[in-house]
């Protein structure tokens, strides 16, 4: 028995293109996932995701690679002999059977007997909160209810792995907020490992132990959804998960692991230098978070000076544009802890931004 | 002020009374022509079929009611050509079903655009006319055929195989000739069919074979019962095919009525058969209707 619940090894995914070179939807991915984690596959469109869960549930194969589910290798094993279940984007839900026919669809093809049928359908329908509706079509749910009965025709069926592939797309956003909670509450009930695909960085970073971002076929970075936040390996994921700041600029001088960077002949930033292989000149990408900046109206130590051109309120917080040199601009979010009147700072206003150098990082990708 | 007044609630409704009262003359040409050409002459029939016989076809006048006719079609000689149309007819629907069915889902899966072309490679033996196909069909198949010349050649065969005027040839000819009509209803079915509920199938432990059966089939079941009524009823009737294909020693219900009102000129005998038909078809599809409905709903 393997410590996983899923391992990928080195798994490449290439779709005949009908050209010479062959494009890989999934290229050379390793993971491994730990039993009972909650671990998302988050990308933009096309960046290889559902290919990869599709390989894991056996709807595709691999071109090249290894995917092992507890320890055992899949190799052309076909999806029915897999322990894994899906949950499908669009649910899937078979139009010509009631909810009670397709939660009981996985176990009749177990041949269980028609007991303990009706016993576990009642189960896993009252796990997602459906009793009573054994007898409704598919077509006479909300979106919500057909969600919830996709999810029940899969657990019900007690995989090693549920996977799913962006279950709550379809859904309004309150909904969709409501069912994060619910499906995290779930998981913790049933104790499944559950591989989630999805595009939402904010449901990732909610739901997830451990996130796995993707981009063109790639895993980019592997991490807890505070790392991935906090310690961004590449432009990309910093881009991709939340709000950011970038500026451009040159390595001045490294000193104590504080590495500063000349972003232009006036700005000069510092943060930690993290990577080693930084050097004296390099061009780097120097980012902080909006939230870690602090304003203030006097100088304070180690102060950058700026002068607001955009204050943008959106309730909760309050969003600056402050021009901090001639070409650079960096965003301040402030939380609007106060009452109305005691808001902030003013439009044109000469401003001073503080951060924790801790919290800025230097990025070389 | 004026449009306002026109889009008043008032206004719509006596707009929307006007049209309901309109609504029904539209049918008027169609209800003319199914009176004079479909009613008026079933009418005529069923007056001939209880009617004597004339002595050179027509019916003896002045007209006098008998059901000799009717009680002439329970011989044995009859029913067994009735039921040997219905066993053919459906061995004629089986095979285009069967082959029909698979066809219809490779033509769904391929891209839109070769999609069209192959749909219209179906249709395109209806732009000839069909007893011009069907003499071809003979053609091929005769003793001097391509079908024989090309077994010959390969050495497959000693002496040509007698492909003709044979039930083979009569199924052949109906197969061939109403094969489109299988095939497009069941693809407007498969077509709507959506492969990711296979899937799911799959995904809950159902292979191939279960998915197929469990969740496919019945979810594509409107088309087949489509192409089998369009296939069965006028396959059943059929008199052109089995009549060159079977070159006279394949008799079916079709071929005998047109000898009724050909050579043995007995009209009354011939309606009366087409008229048990009729019922028999009309029975069989409302039948067929219900009991498939039934099982498009389990439990």
């Amino acid at each position: 028995m393997s410590d996983y619940a899923v391992e990928l090894i080195e798994v490449t995914k290439t779709f005949p293109t009908g050209k010479a070179e062959e494009i890989a939807a999934v290229d050379r991915v390793s993971l491994s996932i730990k039993p009972g984690e909650f671990f998302s596959l988050l990308g933009p469109s096309g960046c290889g995701k559902t290919t990869t869960l599709r390989m894991i549930a056996g709807f595709e194969l691999p071109t090249r690679g290894e995917i092992r589910i507890h320890g055992e290798s899949m190799g052309e094993t076909p999806p029915y002999h897999r322990r894994v279940n899906t949950v499908f984007q669009n649910y899937a839900l078979f139009p010509h059977m009631t909810v009670y026919g397709n939660v009981a669809f996985g176990l009749e093809m177990d041949r269980l007997p028609k007991p303990e049928i009706r016993e576990r359908v009642s189960e896993a329908l009252g796990l997602v909160r459906l009793p009573g509706m054994e007898d409704r079509r598919p077509k006479q749910l909300s979106g919500g209810q057909q969600q919830r009965v996709a999810l029940a025709r899969a657990l019900v069926k007690r995989p090693a792995v549920l996977l799913l592939d962006e279950p709550l797309g379809a859904l309004d956003l309150k909904l969709r907020k409501a069912m994060q909670i619910e499906l995290k509450h779930i998981q913790h009930e049933v104790g499944i490992t559950f591989i989630y695909v999805t595009h939402d960085q904010e449901e990732a970073l909610t739901m997830s132990d451990r996130i796995a971002v993707m981009s063109e076929g790639q895993v980019l970075q592997l991490g807890t959804a505070a790392e991935i936040y906090e310690s961004p390996a590449s432009r990309f994921v910093a881009d991709f998960i939340g709000e950011t700041n970038f500026l451009d600029g040159e390595v001045e001088s490294i000193r104590d692991g504080q590495a500063t960077v000349l972003v232009d002949d006036a700005l000069r930033l510092t943060a930690p230098s993290g990577a080693p292989d930084i050097k004296i000149g390099q061009t780097v990408t120097f980012t902080v978070r909006p939230e870690k900046i602090s304003l203030h109206s006097g100088p304070t130590d180690r102060a950058v000076s700026g002068k607001i051109e955009e204050v943008v309120y959106i309730g909760t917080d309050t969003r600056y544009l402050v021009r901090v040199s001639e070409g650079s601009r960096l965003v301040a979010r402030l939380q609007n802890a106060g009452s109305e009147d005691q808001a902030g700072f003013q439009q044109a206003e000469k401003v001073y931004l503080t951060w924790d150098p801790d919290v800025a990082r230097i990025l070389t990708k | 002020m004026r449009l306002w007044q026109n889009c008043s609630p008032r206004g719509r409704i006596s707009a929307r009374a006007e049209h309901r009262s309109r609504g029904p003359l539209i049918v008027v040409p169609a209800a003319i022509w199914l009176l004079l050409f479909f009613t008026l002459p079933l009418l005529i029939v069923v007056a001939i079929s209880f009617a004597e016989r004339g002595r050179a076809g027509g019916v003896k006048l002045p007209l006098v009611l008998t059901l000799e006719y009717y009680q002439r079609l329970v011989d044995p000689l009859y029913l067994g050509i009735f039921w040997s149309s219905v066993r053919l007819a459906l061995i004629v629907t089986l095979a285009c079903v069967l082959i029909g069915y698979p066809m219809a889902l490779f033509i769904s899966r391929v891209a839109p655009r070769r999609r069209n072309a192959m749909l219209l490679l179906v249709m395109i033996p209806f732009w000839t006319n069909f007893l011009v196909r069907t003499y071809a069909l003979k053609l091929l198949l005769s003793a001097e055929g391509v079908v024989n010349n090309l077994l010959l050649g390969a050495g497959l065969v000693q002496a040509p195989l007698d492909l003709l005027f044979n039930n083979f040839a009569v199924v052949l000819g109906l197969v061939y000739g109403y094969f489109p009509f299988a095939v497009l209803p069941m693809y407007a079915s498969i077509e709507k069919f959506d492969l990711t509920l296979v899937e799911a199938a799959a995904d809950l432990g159902a292979d191939l074979r279960r998915a197929f059966l469990r969740v496919m089939l019945p979810l594509t079941a409107p088309g087949i019962i489509a192409s089998v009524i369009l296939v069965f009823v006028p396959v059943v009737g059929a008199f052109i095919t089995p009549d060159i294909m079977g070159g006279g020693k394949v008799e079916m219900i079709g071929t005998l009525i047109n000898r009724q009102f050909g050579v043995a000129r007995n009209w009354p005998f011939g309606s009366a058969m087409s008229l048990a038909l009729m019922l028999m078809v009309v029975v069989g599809v409302i039948y067929y209707l219900r009991s498939s409905q039934e099982k498009e709903r389990p439990l």
